[in-house]
């Protein structure tokens, strides 16, 4: 995987809450035997009216999103399904951060074996994101801090393992192989 | 000593490397489930790698997800009709040979959705670890094991270590207290946990459903419940294992036999918490209180008693909930239209609930204008449905009576229900579109499924049973 350091960019923001992965990438898209291209299926239906045109009053549709790799979201984002699809269709759609005051378990820990840094918030900062899309946010993995325009700066929790994946691209499942001997050792235990 | 919960003897028994401050848990899992829909991208990962799987013998394979349920194109020869689908089900079958797994394939008279087939083959045992890319794996705690759903780079991490990296979770005590009234049932109940803690209101934590109402359900029962865990945010939930579990288990085809089952209930006895063990944090409900629930919006926390209003609220994610409802604040649902009802999927499709659906059904017709699909979730459950002639019962009122699959609770082979339309259905996720495009969503009981059928109405299911 590779190392993360620094997410800077302005922001894309959508506050609906409790938003589901099966409204990140519907189910439809899930017949694929791969895990690239899924840009085009995020959020399709939000996106996208019953005839493919893109629908111009949607955040991620507008001029001014373009660009932007730090999406803003509602409380509880990504409920629901287990589907890596939808971290890799953000991802692969230019986002790299996520920041909400809470993001659902399994969707958390998917983004970050993809790139994808979910961030937690305080209801004070996430306030003020929600009240200022395009601001120019800039997020710093290793310090797990996010720094607003203006230059308040707030602490995000990141754990620690987590956090040391990101910053040296390390991949866990390198991790997990090199601790074979100790599977081995628990496989051969008597009680088993 | 201290005392432990379940959860806690389960995870320190599977510790192959314990947390510490800077890594988390190496966790040894007895049990993966693969299916088609999560999987290719992790086995094309360990292709590339040149890794191989490291337990094919504790790796069990199925085909549910998109496969389709219409028996010309599972048993007929017909071809399958999504050719992405038919892609994804040849992908699996040629991943399983290639690594050595056990696939249940498409003709395969076990096969099923992979949380009815855990169980019903006895794969799903009191105490294990289980996991599969899908995150209503919490159906199989039921049992008394710690079972979860995981992405597909973590499927990669199981196939090739059989372990996981985990932090572990904090665990939450839904104490249910008295009986569930005749005509309520498990689904019912799930419903009003839900309902009552929100859908993120297990979230991060482990659930264990104790109490007097929960030791009176069946395992099928036991199994709706545990399924939902997963709706209200949680990682997993989980009931003690007792005699209920250990009769359901005996002789099925995967379960110990002879001496070896002996010492298995040995162990299963030692399994539930200690007297005195405390959980992160506990809430109570009393069963008795809980009446036929169905669900308004757009999650499965926006629900309320059958013969009940929607509340009126006035916040955004409210409002457009209703209005991708077609839904009004204050509105009473009874009454209202229905186009399609559903019985299936990994909640409730198993022989029991084929039973309550026929029960309210026999004799009786699908109102017209109604399309009603029951698919059961398993061919096991199929085969054992026809032998009572509960296919009859479907089939005589005008219901389409398929194969089994997960099909319409997630419409990914193509059973999904039109935009704008009311479905009332047996599953688990009321998302926007998750049963089809612009399709609404009613979760019910089977009970109150099969009701909606008959009258063409939402309808409570006791008006039917006088
Ligand atoms: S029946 Fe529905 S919820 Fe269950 S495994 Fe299949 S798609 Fe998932």
């Amino acid at each position: 995987m590779q190392a993360i350091h620094h997410i800077r960019s302005r922001t894309v923001v959508l506050p609906a809450t409790d938003v589901d992965t099966d409204q990140i990438i519907p189910a439809r898209f899930l017949t694929t035997t791969s895990r690239d291209g899924l840009g085009r299926a995020l959020f399709a239906d939000w996106r996208f009216d019953a005839n493919g045109n893109p629908r111009p009053d949607f955040v991620l549709n507008r001029p001014e999103a373009a660009g932007c790799a730090i999406l803003v979201a509602g409380r509880n984002f990504g409920c629901g399904s287990s589907r890596e699809h939808a971290p890799w269709a953000l991802h692969d759609f230019g986002i790299r951060a996520v920041i909400s005051t809470a993001i659902a378990d399994i969707f958390f820990n998917n983004s970050l074996k993809n790139g994808l840094l979910p961030v937690l918030v305080d209801e004070g900062t996430h306030g003020w994101l929600l009240a200022h899309p395009g601001a120019a946010v800039e997020i710093d993995v290793e310090a797990t801090t996010v720094t607003l325009p203006g230059g308040r700066c707030v602490k995000f929790p990141l754990e620690v393992f987590a956090r040391h994946c990101l910053v040296h691209g390390v991949d866990e499942l390198g991790y997990l192989l090199s601790r074979a001997s100790a599977i081995d050792a628990w496989e051969r235990a008597p009680t088993r | 000593m201290t005392a432990l919960s379940m959860f806690e003897k389960i995870w320190r028994a599977h510790e192959v490397m314990p947390e510490t401050a800077e890594t988390p848990a190496v966790l040894y899992i007895d049990l993966h489930l693969v299916h088609e829909v999560t999987s290719p991208q992790a086995f094309t990962l360990l292709r590339g790698r040149g890794i191989s799987v490291r337990r094919p013998d504790r790796t069990l394979a199925t085909l549910d997800h998109s496969t389709p349920t219409d028996p010309q194109q599972v048993f007929g020869g017909v071809p399958i009709r999504i050719e992405s689908a038919a892609r994804q089900v040849a992908e699996l079958e040629r991943n399983a040979a290639e690594f050595g797994i056990d696939l249940l394939g498409l003709k395969d008279e076990r096969r099923g959705i992979v949380h009815i087939i855990g169980p019903e083959l006895g794969a799903t045992q009191p105490g294990m670890t289980i996991v599969c890319g899908d995150s209503h794996t919490s159906t199989h705690g039921a049992f008394g094991t710690f079972a979860f759903g995981i992405g597909t780079t973590e499927v990669g991490h199981v196939l090739a270590t059989q372990c996981l990296l985990q932090r572990k979770p904090k665990t939450l005590a839904v104490e249910v207290s008295g009986r569930l009234a005749a005509a309520v049932g498990a689904k019912d109940l799930v419903l009003a946990i839900i309902g009552q803690i929100g859908v993120a209101g297990g979230a991060g934590q482990v659930i264990e459903y104790c109490g007097e109402a929960i030791r009176g359900l069946s395992m099928d029962e036991r199994m709706t419940v545990c399924n939902m865990s997963i709706e209200a945010g949680a990682r997993a939930g989980m009931i003690a294992p007792d005699e209920t579990t250990f009769e359901y288990l005996r002789g099925r085809a995967r379960a110990p036999v002879g001496a070896a089952w002996e010492r298995a209930l040995d162990d299963w006895r030692r399994l539930p918490g200690d007297v005195g063990v405390a959980f992160d944090s506990a809430v109570t409900l009393n069963a008795g209180l809980v009446e036929p629930m169905i669900s308004y919006g757009t999650n499965p926390g926006m629900v309320v008693p059958i013969g009940g209003r929607i509340p009126q609220r006035e916040d955004e994610a409210f409002l457009k909930a209703l209005r991708y409802m077609g839904f009004e604040p204050g509105e009473v649902l009874a009454g209202k239209r229905v186009d399609v009802v559903f019985i299936g999927s990994c909640t409730n499709s198993r022989l029991s609930d084929l039973r309550a659906a026929a029960d309210l059904l026999r004799d009786r017709k699908v109102a017209r204008g109604v399309r009603m699909l029951v698919v059961p979730g398993s061919q096991q459950v199929k085969r054992a449905a026809e032998a009572e002639g509960l296919h009859d019962v479907f089939t005589a009122a005008g219901a389409e009576w398929r194969e089994s699959g997960c099909s319409m609770c997630i419409g990914m082979n193509g059973d999904t229900a039109a935009a704008g339309h009311y479905v009332v259905s047996t599953s688990n996720r009321n998302f926007e579109g998750r049963q089809g495009q612009g399709a609404r969503t009613l979760l019910a009981s089977p009970a109150t499924a099969a009701a909606a059928a008959v009258t063409g109405r939402i309808t409570d299911p006791r008006e039917l049973m006088a």
